[in-house]
């Protein structure tokens, strides 16, 4: 039999708060991930007969019980929630329908789901395919072939309008400039060679367009004939009649779509492909810039400041700037980083493009300034613990051997230190990928037209305000105009957000693991 | 009392004359002091070149502070301050023309607590060549092949040389750190109690490597194993409270010793 002696409980005590720790963080995570996982899967299309004659086709989204503070012996009736799209019909895109009101449901095989690039989902029923006016099939085959040319001539179209013509708006803009500086006839020949290539570009795009004249013939509940242009369908799908192989095939591809697109429907649809692309570009950007910084302010404070009050009080000042709110770093962001900065770098080297500011606004590169700040205390204080623990007898050793101070700290202070600079950055850049309100006021927004780093010169663009996951949850969660239909996009994101964080995280925690290998002891 | 004196008694010996004749470090007159306290009082010695010298006593005599005067490590405390003279070759580490890094590079140190640095055995020995502009890989192999053969550890490591420093037993790190003064081609080897955190067989093998190493280098060795000293030194400096109270041949200081206290602190009756 044993006995309970004093220390146990304290056992229980430390046990049971790291367990609670434990359920709330996967409490958490599983919460994001069932409502996240779940959206992209094609669900059954019901139709709901309802006791009034009225017809209903739509997913079933919720299920709430009807709240009836009067009667509290009645039994309880439940409502249903259907998302029944077609909001250019209906005006909606969702419906709240008592179960009482519902006659029958049935699950038609022949409901039809149809991505629109505009208006939402379309639930339906197809009817026929016109081509320029003539109907000339209604073989589903057919109208699949037909799909998928007109998606490839869209983004032909798509190709035309951004790269092609953008380039050629980029050389003309670059011109007009020119011109405005010095007047020449080259110039100018130069200038009317372009315009003519942007007309031939016009051309060109006129005629994919006119190559595009399917119209799908479509009925739903009131409306017998809805036109919709194939040009305007992104899939369309019978979910009820699919396989579970053919759902499976259909969540990746959404799932593909989310990480690779652009965003639809003011967020609410397609992909997040641009916030993804910010948020890795700004953390790195951040940890490019706070590493340098932060290492060096640590070195100083450890290694070559002579420690004393001054310095004691310029510690505590560290690590009390990790306390400030990260709103506090966006004002400090826009105050002098934008208005300063930017605004005297515009007025030296933009001084063309006034008023319209090129620097003297939010940006790509104020965002990462700003997040090193905010996130260099961190770093300075990992780094100083790292440095608290290398053995003065380490340093003393290359001092004896004639190295100088600054060899001694290049050469053998700064390597073993390396791991704890890892760890400061790990902690900051996990801050910094989850930090939204500073940015908001230096250069996120909700829809950037181009992404900080591409193609074209100087490829990096760190005057481009950029979107950002953190930024895209809040949007998509509550500045949508259609809340009920973004509420799913803000797990998912949320999801995306968590996997870029540890992705950011594993890697540097595997840099880390190699350095200590290598500079570490196995047998002390 | 003190140096004089035992030189007068020290003339009969004619190996120590022959040492003696030609001594590398001069030390006259030598006081120091940490703030307001004072560490070492008038300190007056010469260390003979090739020969093991000793400084015993009990801890706190300052024998380790006087070593370290020597590569002037004391210069990393703040607020210390010396007096008197120390003259290597006859010049005198204290000139101002003197350059620290050039001096420590001819006087190496070897330190209590083994202190490899973080990295692979190889760049261990490969700093010291490297921060006095060695940038030829083939140069440096063989620097490092050297050392490690005159640290007798060659046989041991030669086969996991990129492996960590950090991964060896305490009396191997400790002979890497000997290895790695000896990439410099110091011409004193200052030992600040080399064996005191080894285990009897690695401090076996570091005596032998003394033995062999004076040879070639001067090599000065704080200890506080009584043992150790008689056994491995030629000449003994013996120290108390700051002050030196005896010098001589080993043999003498620990057979027949001038002074009350050294032959108290040598029969184990203080210290």
């Amino acid at each position: 039999m044993k006995s309970w002696k004093p220390g146990d409980s304290f056992i229980w005590l430390s046990g049971g708060a790291l367990a609670l720790a434990l359920l709330m963080v996967f409490g958490l995570i599983a919460l994001v991930v069932v409502n996240g996982a779940s959206f992209f899967w094609p669900r059954d299309v019901e139709q709901f007969q309802l006791n009034d004659g009225r017809v209903v086709l739509g997913e079933i989204t919720a299920r709430e019980k009807i709240p009836q503070p009067n009667a509290s012996h009645a039994p309880a009736t439940h409502r249903i929630q259907i998302k029944r799209g077609n909001r250019d019909l209906y005006g909606t895109d969702f419906i709240w329908l008592n179960e009482t009101d519902i006659q029958n449901t049935t699950a038609p095989r022949n409901a039809l789901v149809i991505e629109r690039v505009e208006w939402g989902n379309f639930y339906g029923i197809f009817q026929r395919l016109e081509i320029g006016g003539q109907t000339v099939s209604n073989d589903w085959k057919f109208v699949r072939a037909r799909l998928a040319r007109a998606r490839k001539l869209t983004a032909q179209i798509h190709t035309v309008s951004r790269k092609d013509i953008g380039a050629i708006n980029r050389a003309q803009e670059r011109l007009r400039r020119e011109l405005k500086r010095s007047e020449s006839a080259e110039l100018r020949a130069d200038y009317a060679a372009l315009q003519a290539q942007y007309q031939e570009q016009l051309a060109t795009l006129a005629s994919l367009r006119g190559q595009l004249t399917d119209v799908l013939v479509v009925s739903a509940a009131g409306h017998p004939e809805v036109r919709i242009p194939l040009a305007d369908v992104v899939r369309m799908n019978h979910p009820n009649a699919m396989t579970a192989w053919r759902k499976c095939c259909f969540y990746a591809e959404k799932l593909w779509e989310f990480v690779s697109a652009e965003p639809r429907e003011s967020n609410t649809e397609g992909g997040v492909f641009p916030a993804i692309y910010g948020t890795v570009l700004l953390v790195l950007l951040m940890s490019l810039i706070v590493t340098p910084l932060g290492v060096l302010a640590a070195l100083y404070l450890r290694e070559y400041a002579r420690q004393g009050p001054i310095i004691s009080a310029v510690r505590i000042a560290v690590n009390n700037l990790a306390g400030v709110p990260s709103i506090v770093y966006g004002v400090f962001g826009v105050a002098f980083f934008i208005y300063l900065g930017g605004g005297t770098i515009d007025q030296a080297f933009f001084s063309d493009r006034l008023p319209t500011p090129t620097f003297g606004t939010g940006g790509l590169l104020w965002a990462s300034l700003t997040l090193a700040l905010l996130t260099l205390p961190v770093v300075i204080v990992a780094t100083e613990e790292g440095l608290a623990a290398i053995p003065p007898s380490t340093r003393a050793g290359a001092l004896a051997l004639g190295a100088t101070k600054f060899e001694t700290t290049w050469r053998v202070v700064l390597p073993a230190v390396t791991p704890a600079v890892l760890t400061g950055l790990i902690l900051a850049m996990a801050r910094a990928a989850g930090e939204v309100a500073p940015l908001m006021i230096t250069g996120v927004v909700k829809l950037a037209p181009a992404l900080p780093l591409d193609g074209v010169f100087p490829y990096l663009h760190l005057d481009r305000k950029f979107m950002h996951l953190g930024f895209h949850i809040y949007d998509v969660g509550f500045q949508s105009p259609n809340v009920d239909a973004a509420r799913p996009m803000v797990y998912t994101t949320t999801i995306l957000l968590l996997a870029v964080v540890l992705a950011f995280n594993l890697t540097a925690i595997s840099i880390r693991a190699r350095l200590r290998k290598k500079y570490s002891s196995t047998h002390l | 009392m003190t140096t004089e004196l035992s030189l007068d008694l020290l003339a009969d010996d004619t190996r120590m004359d022959l040492a003696l004749a030609t001594p590398i470090v001069e030390i006259s007159n030598l006081s120091l002091f940490y703030g307001a306290k004072q560490a070492l009082h008038d300190v007056t010695l010469n260390i003979p070149e090739r020969h093991i010298t000793a400084f015993i006593g009990p801890s706190g005599c300052g024998k380790s502070t006087l070593l370290r005067c020597l590569n002037r490590m004391n210069d990393l405390i703040d607020h210390v301050r010396i007096s008197g003279r120390i003259a290597i070759r006859g010049h005198d580490i204290h000139d101002p023309q003197q350059d620290v890094t050039e001096l420590r590079k001819r006087v190496g140190m070897v330190f209590q607590k083994s202190n490899p640095f973080p990295k692979s055995i190889y760049e261990n020995i490969a700093f010291g060549p490297r921060i006095l502009g060695t940038r030829d890989r083939a140069t440096l192999d063989e620097i490092v092949e050297r050392s490690l053969r005159a640290a007798a550890l060659w046989d041991e490591v030669k086969d996991r040389l990129n492996e960590s420093a950090l991964g060896m037993s305490g009396g191997q790190q400790q002979r890497l750190c000997i290895g790695r003064a000896l990439a410099v081609e110091p011409e004193i080897l200052l030992m600040d109690e080399p064996c005191s955190a080894l285990d009897p067989i690695a401090t076996a093998r570091i005596e032998d490597l003394m033995l062999e190493l004076k040879q070639r280098y001067t090599i000065v060795i704080v200890t506080h194993n009584m043992q150790q000293a008689a056994r491995m030194s030629d000449y003994t400096a013996f120290m108390y409270m700051g002050k030196l109270i005896e010098v001589g041949l080993t043999r003498k200081v620990f057979t027949t010793p001038l002074e009350q206290q050294t032959e108290d602190y040598i029969t184990g009756r203080f210290g």
